[in-house]
């Protein structure tokens, strides 16, 4: 059974570090679908979002194999309980005069903005869920999408639970 | 007062007790070699090899041979590259080793510089951690961290690069008494109920077997392996890099276990009802088809690191620990004083049934034979050594009949590189060994294939009157490459004839050594005496029966209890 799995890492902000979760992905050939680093409040560490999947064993040596890693502070599998994940995407799609109100119409719905305008086309940002942004793209398709930039999902938990701290527990 | 990136290193080599450096010199690292030669002769024995690689296998030869941490210094580029199979081996096996490299000046990185290599880059997958020191001031520190890592927790080589100013610089030195590392803490304490649950376990067991690996020899834990074992009764099998942990010679040695392991030891695996591992990590050439592996048993399973621990099999009782911690607090968990009448009535089925499979099927060869079998050779050494050698292998049929035929009582007596599989290891780790024990005999037991890998170290051992013996099981095969061909591929023996090679004894000689031959059995014992009544590097060529196999043998993904015993 795969599941997504959707994980947060404190890492040291240093350089080489991404290099290191990445090639311990790819070197193990376990899965990324998306990655997201930036800095923490204390900017000697930075805040990882790992999207990935696999079966639970994989996942538990997933986990694992990223608390082994010695510049990694802190690893959470958000997935074992509740929490918020955004992503934010930049979506060009064709927007002719005829198609205009059409888009403009998804926009309003899924509450995303028009970032840009250009003659016969528009670009649209939209944040939201993973449920939401594929609808929206499947919405949009039939527009003709020209491109779509992606950030990857951020995510944090949900409630009083806090994912910043300088321990290895988890 | 200021000093010199060199000198830091140096100083904080010595702050860290480390009196052998394996190497090589360069460009990039001219300046600490002039260091070491102008303010350190006194301090450290040098070691020149002559190729990188058998530094850093000299260096994890000196850290499995003495339980210190190995180092080694090399120049940039090629000579950082040169490492990377050393370095392999050392992450593999857990070896603590540190490879100090030379680096081209901080603001020529990323220029495609003479000798330049992102070392730090290639070498990330295969050492513990690793490090590049942009600032003199960060060195000591830099250093202290290395040391900690590689030798703690799960041991592992560590990488420091060092670029050419950054050696030059000079800055207040300044060696930090103790490091903490707020990312890296490494559990080495056994969580007491998991230990309870263990020793229940433990106290109902009927068919108990223990499977000891390299991490018992890594936590010197092999005394309360003994204490546990021999108190408890309880039979112990090893892996290829356990042998040493407990007393082949004991009769609750089972042998090893796994492709190559004995009989005896793999159908004790198919029958047990409690596995306690410690130590190993259930290694695909031990395991077989992992779904059939002690199929009947509750597994306990013993190791510092996680990632080891439902990683190939899942176990009933993981507990994350050093083994020493692990074992000594079974032992008080079960308040194991003495042999109980009671638990050895339980176990005496067990026991018979073991005895009844060694008398099944012992390792054996045909010691008639006029041709030199290799097993014989190996028996012989033991014999003419009394079991006190240190051996090296190097890898194939060389190191599975080393494995099978010399009995190792003692931990850090047998190097070989098992995860990686390392042709060329044994020699170089011969030289690291020796260095740590000139008094020891030292025995690299060889093909004719692997020694060839590193045999330009010739050159090294006579240098330093390093009297390291090479017993070469010449058969002009790469025989265990060879050896599956014949099993399993037809017959078609597709590019492991290497009958065109050195005659070694001459190229003994063209390096300052002493060369012998043996061509027949009867010449055996004659060879290996005057080999170990000289006092300096010999290599003895022993040419073995061409078509001998190793046995059993388990073939890759089957259960390990179908062995082709032959």
């Amino acid at each position: 059974m795969e599941n997504r799995k959707v994980i947060s890492a404190i890492v040291e902000n240093k350089p080489g570090v991404l290099a290191r979760v990445a090639g311990m992905f790819s070197g193990r050939s376990f899965n990324i679908d998306s990655l997201s680093v930036a800095p923490t409040m204390n900017p000697d560490l930075s805040q990882m979002t790992i999207v990935t999947h696999g079966n639970e064993a994989v996942f538990e040596q997933i986990i694992k194999q990223l608390r082994k890693l010695i510049n990694i502070s802190k690893v959470q599998d958000l997935t074992r309980g509740d929490y918020v994940d955004r992503e934010l995407v930049l979506v060009k799609v064709k927007a002719t005069s005829v198609k205009r109100g059409e888009a403009l119409r998804i926009v309003e719905i899924f509450r995303a903005r028009i970032v840009d305008v250009a003659t016969d086309n528009l670009t649209i940002e939209v944040t939201g869920s993973q449920g939401k942004i594929e609808a929206m793209l499947e919405l949009l398709s039939s527009l003709g999408i020209l491109e779509v930039v992606r950030t990857g999902t951020v995510a944090i938990p949900r409630g009083r639970k806090v994912s910043r701290t300088g321990d290895t527990g988890d | 007062m200021k000093i010199s990136g060199a000198s830091i290193l140096l100083r904080s080599l010595k702050e860290e007790g480390v009196d052998t450096i394996f190497g090589y010199p360069g460009g990039a690292v001219i300046d600490i070699f002039d260091t070491l030669a102008r303010d350190f002769s006194q301090d450290f024995k040098f070691i020149l090899v002559r190729h990188e690689q058998a530094a850093v296998h000299a260096a994890d030869g000196y850290a499995r041979a003495t339980g210190k941490p190995g180092v080694c210094l090399v120049t940039s580029g090629p000579g950082g590259t040169n490492t990377v199979t050393g370095l392999a081996t050392a992450y593999m096996d857990s070896i603590p080793v540190l490879v100090f490299t030379g680096q081209v000046p901080t603001q020529l990185i990323g220029n495609d510089a003479f000798q330049e290599a992102d070392i730090v880059g290639i070498t990330r997958p295969c050492t513990k951690h690793n490090y590049l020191v942009s600032r003199t001031e960060e060195l000591a520190k830099t250093i202290k961290e290395g040391f900690l890592i590689a030798t703690t927790g799960r041991p592992g080589p560590v990488l420091i690069d060092l670029p050419k100013d950054v050696v030059q610089n000079k800055v207040k030195f300044d060696y930090p008494k103790t490091i903490e590392i707020p990312t890296y803490r490494p559990n080495v304490k056994a969580h007491p109920p998991s230990v309870k649950r263990a020793a229940e376990l433990i106290r109902l067991a009927e068919r108990p077997v223990i499977y000891a690996g390299g991490g018992v020899i890594t936590s010197g834990a092999h005394e309360e392996l003994f204490k546990f074992a021999s108190t408890l009764n309880f039979p112990v099998t090893s892996t290829l890099m356990g042998l040493g942990c407990f007393p082949a010679t004991h009769p609750l040695f089972l042998g090893m276990l796994g492709m190559h392991g004995t009989f005896r030891a793999n159908m004790a695996i198919d029958r047990t009802d409690l596995l306690l591992a410690i130590g190993a990590r259930f290694d695909d050439r031990v395991t077989g088809r992992v779904e059939e592996f002690a199929k009947d048993a509750k597994i306990i399973h013993i190791d510092i690191d996680p990632t080891s621990i439902q990683k190939n099999i899942v176990v009933e009782v993981p507990i994350v620990c050093d083994a020493k911690d692990g074992l000594s607090k079974l032992i008080d968990e079960l308040k194991i004083e003495g042999r109980s009448a009671e638990a050895d009535d339980r176990l005496k089925e067990w026991h018979s049934q073991l005895t009844a499979w060694r008398n099944q099927q012992r390792l054996r060869f045909d010691r008639t034979s006029e041709i030199i079998k290799p097993q014989f050779v190996i028996e012989k050494l033991y014999e003419m050594t009394k079991g006190q050698a240190i051996i090296t292998t190097e890898v194939g049929q060389n190191q599975m009949w080393a494995a099978q035929y010399y009995l190792f009582d003692h931990p850090r007596t047998f190097l070989t590189s098992g995860g990686l599989g390392t042709m060329g290891y044994g020699f170089p780790a011969a030289i690291g060994a020796q260095v740590a024990f000139p008094g020891k005999t030292v025995i690299d037991i060889a093909g004719d294939g692997s020694i060839q890998m590193n045999i330009q170290e010739l050159a090294t051992v006579v240098q330093y009157k390093l009297p390291v013996k090479i017993a070469i099981l010449n058969n002009g095969y790469l025989g265990m490459v060879r050896q599956w061909q014949e099993r399993f591929y037809d017959k078609v023996y597709s590019h492991t004839d290497i009958t065109v090679a050195p005659d070694f004894v001459k190229l003994a000689e063209a390096y300052g050594a002493v060369g012998l031959r043996a061509t027949k059995s009867s010449e055996v014992e004659k060879v290996i005496e005057k080999a170990l009544e000289t006092s300096g590097p010999v290599i003895i060529d022993f040419i073995v029966d061409r078509d001998e196999g190793v046995y059993p043998m388990v073939p890759a993904g089957a259960p390990i209890k179908e062995m082709i015993l032959v």
